[in-house]
């Protein structure tokens, strides 16, 4: 089991070494690839709290990536710091998702999954005709921030070992919430609304900021993206992305943290490890390759990869 | 009965529907003095539930008055009804089966603005002393007379004046609603309001001083208990004599 103390300082460990691992293998293309699944991490751990903790369907969750993105890409044009536009890209996700949250939230199930999925086309369409502020279609440049220059001069590593930062930030504060009295009121309602509500639990308010939660996950990675590509343009934010994420939740476990680390390793990881290893032509068949897990899951684990053991208990009773 | 203390709750031409149809009251009207224990007896589908879900807030009248305390209640929030000293147990025990016992306990006190509730733990344990031996297992796991008393005990973590219980006899062998009424009993002594809702029509008479019986919607009688308990056409539609 994972369960033991020092597991996540070895996989901490073992993550931080890789990039210097990876030079040696002449496989530097991996740091990219280990960097993108960093983000996915964020962005998974970000949605666990809508769909993992209060059970809400999002189908436009890539709209905060790239509301993030784009805060980061316009403020830091405009001279703002780099860390400071992170920050700013935080709030900005955050406070959109809350309007958003206080609108929709009184939908249930399927509703809101549709109202969600058209929040993130509306979302992309806006930034894509929006040509003041985002210069539309083309796209926006950023200038290079390398706060790591002291370790290596490849900004692929460099961002490779933010965004690892950036994830175990993520998963600390994942876990106190978790733990804490506002994360046993999320099972509690997760489990029975009615219960909740009658046990003196403002459900409303506790589905308002489990869902708002997660767009600083979104923000924050949609920034590190910017940063470290130096470039955004909307075609980075389809709904196919959206749709990644999602899948990354469910098949690692819902309201598991491992789980969702293990989904984004290998939903994002093993199309580019199948290019690497096989030939160029395998990214062709990642969408059978998603098919194929899906199916396996649904079939063998229908409560996810690594589930939190609470929900393993409740989908096996 | 017009004397004695005001109501502590009080409905007044109640009206309630579900959906646009099917009318579930059709204008009750009755009142819980304090420190009364008050039973509301009826059939499946006589609108019990509704009630006790239209006071706690889950549901809100289409018409009618819902006062407890002097404040109306239509329109407020569970949590918010709650923080004034209501509380109900819903019916079929609805306790969170993946929480702990305590942590079920705590989400009771969810309301509460103390930091410090020692002493409502330690008055659920002494009121339920076989909760408080299975601290930490999971709710789940407990028998369905321990569930009902897991019920109870979340509920009285907010400490309220009234306590309602929608069924809490469902389901129990007779020897664990023994068990239960005699705790509702204790509870009352201690100076809390109940309030319950029982098919268990004999049970709740005897439990309780004054009594309501609902028939599809309507309150076709309210007289003492133990009045209701000889009375021949009470007998014979609920007592099964």
């Amino acid at each position: 089991m994972l369960r033991w103390r020092w597991t996540p300082w070895t996989a901490l460990a073992l993550a931080a070494a890789f990039p210097f691992l990876a030079a040696t293998l002449d496989a530097q293309y991996l740091v990219r690839v280990g960097g993108v699944i960093g983000l996915f991490m964020i962005l998974g751990l970000g949605l666990n709290f809508t769909l993992g903790y209060v059970g809400l369907f999002d189908l436009g969750f890539i709209a905060f990536y790239a509301i993030g993105a784009y805060t980061t890409a316009i403020a830091m044009r405009a001279g703002v710091p780099a860390l400071l536009a992170l920050g700013l890209a935080m709030v900005v996700t955050l406070a959109v998702r809350a309007l958003l949250g206080l609108t929709i939230l009184r939908l249930r199930g399927d509703y809101l999954a549709v109202v969600t999925m058209g929040f993130g086309e509306i979302a992309r369409l806006t930034i894509n005709n929006l040509d003041a502020f985002t210069n539309g279609p083309k796209g926006l440049q950023l200038a290079p921030w390398r706060p790591l220059n002291f370790l290596s001069d490849d900004p692929n590593i460099q961002y490779y070992l933010l965004i690892l930062l950036a994830v175990a930030a993520g998963v600390v504060a994942a876990k106190r919430l978790e733990n804490s009295r506002v994360g046993r009121a999320w099972v509690a309602i997760r489990e029975d609304e009615i219960a909740a509500r009658l046990s003196g639990i403002p459900v409303r308010h506790y589905k308002l900021l489990a869902f708002t939660i997660s767009a600083a996950y979104a923000g924050l990675a949609g920034g590190l993206f910017a940063q470290w590509e130096q470039f955004v343009t909307p075609e980075s934010f389809v709904f196919w992305e959206s749709i990644l994420v999602v899948s990354i939740v469910v098949l690692g476990g819902m309201g598991s943290i491992a789980g969702v680390l293990l989904g984004a390793l290998v939903l994002v990881g093993f199309p580019p490890l199948m290019q690497w290893k096989l030939s160029a032509d395998w990214i062709n068949y990642r969408y059978l390759f998603f098919g194929l897990i899906l199916v396996l899951v649904t079939l063998f684990r229908p409560q996810g990869i690594l589930p939190s053991s609470r929900r393993e208990a409740e989908l096996t009773s | 009965m017009t004397t004695g203390p005001p109501a502590m709750l009080e409905l007044k031409g109640v009206h309630a529907v579900y959906g646009k149809k099917i009318r579930a009251l059709k204008g009750v009207c009755l009142e819980v003095r304090a420190g009364e224990v008050v039973a509301l007896i009826g059939n499946n589908g006589a609108g019990k539930t509704t009630i006790m879900k239209t006071v706690a807030g889950l549901l809100k009248p289409e018409k009618g008055v819902v006062r407890f305390q002097g404040r109306d209640l239509p329109g407020l929030p569970p949590d918010q009804i709650m923080r004034m000293g209501l509380s109900l147990v819903p019916e079929g025990r609805r306790i969170f089966s993946r929480l702990s016992v305590m942590e079920n306990l705590e989400m009771g006190a969810y309301s509460r603005r103390e930091k410090d509730l020692s002493r409502e733990y330690d008055h659920v344990f002494h009121l339920f002393p076989v909760l408080g031996k299975r601290r930490s297992q999971l709710g789940g796991t407990l028998s369905g007379g321990e569930q009902q008393m897991l019920a109870m005990g979340r509920a009285l973590m907010a400490a309220p004046k009234l306590l309602m219980l929608d069924e809490p006899s469902m389901g129990l062998a007779p020897v664990v609603v023994d068990k239960i009424f005699e705790i509702i009993e204790l509870i009352n002594k201690e100076g809390v309001t109940v309030f319950l809702v029982e098919q268990n029509a004999k049970r709740a008479l005897r439990a309780s001083a004054r009594a309501y019986v609902l028939e599809t919607g309507e309150i076709v009688a309210a007289a003492d208990s133990a009045a209701l308990l000889k009375d021949p056409a009470v007998q014979k539609a609920y007592l099964g004599l």
